[in-house]
């Protein structure tokens, strides 16, 4: 065994160690339990490697050359007002802020909040109130068969909390907004969020993640999403972290009877990025939209990694990925539905389309379904496609100059699955980023 | 206002137009006509400024300038507009907002105002009319799931929005029912004026019974073999195209 550690492992021990250290009996001996028994299995996992089916297109090496410190809570001049320059920074709901991972008490803003609802930071609710998170926390997220599932299991330290009892509608978003300011040593942050729909009710939240400029750092992150019996979420991440960042996250949804979620997943920034996004239709009659868009260029690569399993009879679930990829970009889309038996009635529909703006960029999408009932309808389809010259052609032959045209053509083909978006604040804030993002996307705002 | 001199054009390794001249000036209406195959929309394309097409030799001058250095979009700012045989359908791009941002790149280059939104609302309305056109169509995306005569439609419509010097008709009448024939001659004819010249791309003489060309020029085979009035129209309606192929072989004989 010893022999068998790899020396990237090394960091991530004493990291263990030392935290033990300073936690010392401050924390609840069921959360000292799964933290050891995940930094055991994270010890034996190692870091993935290609050779394993599900990191055939992802190479992490880059990420375990680098011995990350656990990052530390530093301001660095940060103040709300940056953060409300930010992409979904000035939208007028509640909002926690992390910074390196860390609760802002200073930064985070909880009013409007009805009072039934519970939104804290994990690190409070540990030290204060940890019985009442047992039920829920590590209960989902399977670290016994994820390396980077168990190191965050590991370090969970801090992140989100957030419960809504039954009854409560809440339409606008609760925002999570962790952001990085990346000091010189490279850090590693580990969020673990967890959101708890009691039941009979209804949120909206909003993760994002970001880091400005060119600094190398790793969020290295867990949400998961407990949807009681009729309980309806909007679940929303942004991921703009800095160009050098490296960024790991499974968000894991576990839904019950007749509940409605949906999730979309943005991924903007980020030199290394993998999604893993596990939903659990677990009582009869849920549904789940799974959306995703990916928007890179240099360098940049995105794994998603989506995982769908119908549980139980009469669920709906509908999943549209779409991918714009420029320069040398490289992603990877692997959408697995597996339908448990009896799970009858099933209805799936899975697509990824990827847009190729330049010769070099690079896709593998691969659809799989594992289906073991009999009575059900599940469908998949990918494509990979470049800008379609007609179409171009078209518009320019109208006299809309080259670069706008493209830009128009590119954004219809993100709409499709941006208005998907029902969250009128969330959708607004999303096309204003790509306005900007797109050359001459002023002219494209005017003409979609 | 136009004149094509000698143009051959090649697309891949053919050689599709074979040595084209042809003038037109302004407020003519020309007519090209020609069975399948002959080269029509690929004159039509290279007016427009289609890229994949290459201009192998001769020379195409639009109101003094050489055309074949200018971009497709900076042509549709200086007057030329084709509608397409086969309009592409864009799914996500609005049929409205994009016109409002083609006419308003086409004023900018007038150097007139922008339109506001009201002011395009009715000038759209009034085009509308014109093409009996329905407004659901209208601010559908480009063409999506319209029908062959919609689309059709559609390009007139466009056409009469944008106002061009110079308009080419790729087959805007095949796929259009007597009804909806009459209505897109109706709008083009409402747009003839004496600063505006069509040419009329076709394969059929029916068009022309309602559009009436000053001039009527036959392709065949990527070359242009007879040029006439609108009589020749008739008399190629009656005759069908195969005696032309002998005509141009003996003529070609003779030379
Ligand atoms: N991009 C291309 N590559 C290769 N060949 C082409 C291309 N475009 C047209 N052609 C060929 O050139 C010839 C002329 O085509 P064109 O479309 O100009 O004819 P047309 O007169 O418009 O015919 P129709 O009446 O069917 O519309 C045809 O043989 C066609 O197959
Ligand atoms: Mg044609």
């Amino acid at each position: 065994m010893i022999e068998a550690v790899q020396k990237e492992t090394d960091i991530y021990l004493s990291n263990f160690a030392q935290l033990e250290r300073e936690l010392a009996d401050e924390e609840p001996a069921w959360l000292r339990r799964v933290r050891k028994a995940a930094i055991l299995r994270y010890f034996e996992l190692g870091f993935p490697t290609r050779k394993q089916e599900e990191w055939k297109y992802t190479e992490v090496r880059p990420i375990a050359r680098i011995p990350f410190k656990p990052a530390q809570y530093e301001l660095d001049g940060l103040t709300a007002d940056k953060l409300n320059q930010l992409t979904f920074g000035n939208l007028q709901c509640p909002r926690l802020v992390f910074v390196n991972g860390h609760y802002s008490a200073e930064l985070s803003s909880l009013e409007g909040l009805p009072d039934p609802v519970e939104v804290h930071s994990l690190a409070q609710v540990l030290k204060e109130d940890p019985d009442s998170i047992e039920p829920y926390l590590t209960r989902y997220a399977d670290y016994e068969n994820h390396p980077f599932i168990a190191l965050n299991t590991a370090f969970i330290q801090d992140g989100a909390f957030v419960y809504i009892p039954k009854g409560q509608v809440l339409k606008e978003p609760i925002h999570l907004l962790y952001f990085s300011t990346a000091p010189e040593e490279a850090a590693v942050a580990y969020p673990r969020n967890l959101i708890v729909l009691e039941g009979n009710n209804q949120a909206v939240i909003l993760e994002s993640y970001v880091g400005l400029g060119e600094r190398k750092y790793f969020t290295n992150l867990v949400t998961e999403i407990v949807a009681g019996e009729n309980a309806i979420a909007d679940h929303y991440k942004l991921q703009q972290e800095s160009r050098e960042a490296f960024h790991i996250a499974t968000l894991q949804v576990h839904q019950d009877r007749s509940s409605s979620v949906r999730t979309f997943n943005v991924t903007l920034g980020g030199a290394l990025t993998r999604n893993e996004v596990n939903v659990v239709l677990d009582g009869e009659g849920a549904d789940c939209a799974l959306d995703g868009l990916y928007l890179i260029s240099g360098r940049q690569h995105v794994d998603n990694h989506t995982r769908l399993e119908h549980a139980k009879p009469h669920c709906d679930s509908r999943e549209i990925y779409k991918g714009i990829l420029d320069e040398k970009a490289t992603a990877v889309f692997h959408g697995r539905i597996v339908v448990q038996p009896g799970a009858q009635k099933t209805d799936s529909k899975q697509t990824n389309n990827n847009l190729l703006l330049s010769d070099e960029a690079l896709i593998n999408t691969k659809p799989q379904l594992e289906i073991y009932a009999n009575d059900v309808k599940c469908t998949h389809g990918a494509t990979i496609g470049q800008l379609d010259q007609d179409a171009l052609f078209y518009l320019c032959s109208r006299g809309i100059d080259k670069a706008t045209a493209r830009s128009l053509l590119i954004y219809a083909f993100a709409s499709e699955v941006v208005n998907r978006i029902k969250v009128e604040s969330v959708r607004v804030e999303l096309d204003k980023y790509l306005f900007s993002w797109l050359p001459k996307g002023h002219l494209v705002k005017e003409a979609v | 206002m136009l004149e094509i001199k000698d143009l051959h054009v090649k697309a891949g390794d053919k050689e599709i137009l074979h040595g084209i001249n042809l003038k037109v000036k302004a407020g003519e209406v020309h007519s090209i006509m020609g069975p399948n195959g002959s080269g029509k929309s690929t004159l039509a394309q290279v007016l427009a400024g289609r890229e994949s097409y290459e201009v192998t030799a001769g020379q195409i001058t639009y109101e003094g300038k050489d055309l074949l250095q200018i971009a497709p979009e900076d042509r549709a700012r200086l007057g030329i507009f084709m509608a397409f045989q086969y309009p592409v359908e864009i799914p996500g791009v609005s049929n409205t907002y994009f016109l409002k941002a083609a006419l308003n790149a086409i004023r900018k280059e007038r150097g007139e105002e922008e339109v506001d939104a009201l002011d395009f609302l009715n000038l759209v309305k009034e085009k509308m009319e014109l093409l009996k056109i329905d407004e659901k169509l209208i601010s559908r995306p480009v063409n999506e799931g319209f029908s062959g005569g919609e689309k059709k439609r559609n390009e007139i419509f466009q056409l009469a929005v944008l106002e061009p010097k110079l308009a080419i008709l790729d087959e805007t009448d095949s796929g259009l029912d007597i009804d909806a024939l009459k209505v897109v001659a109706h709008g083009v004819n409402s747009l003839r004026s004496k600063d505006r010249a069509f040419i009329v791309v076709t394969h059929y003489q029916r068009i022309l019974n309602y559009i009436i060309p000053d001039y009527v020029h036959v392709l065949y085979d990527g070359r242009v073999v007879k040029s006439g009035g609108k009589q020749l129209a008739i008399e190629l309606e009656k005759k069908g195209y195969s005696w032309l192929g002998e005509e141009t072989v003996s003529a070609q004989l003779v030379n």
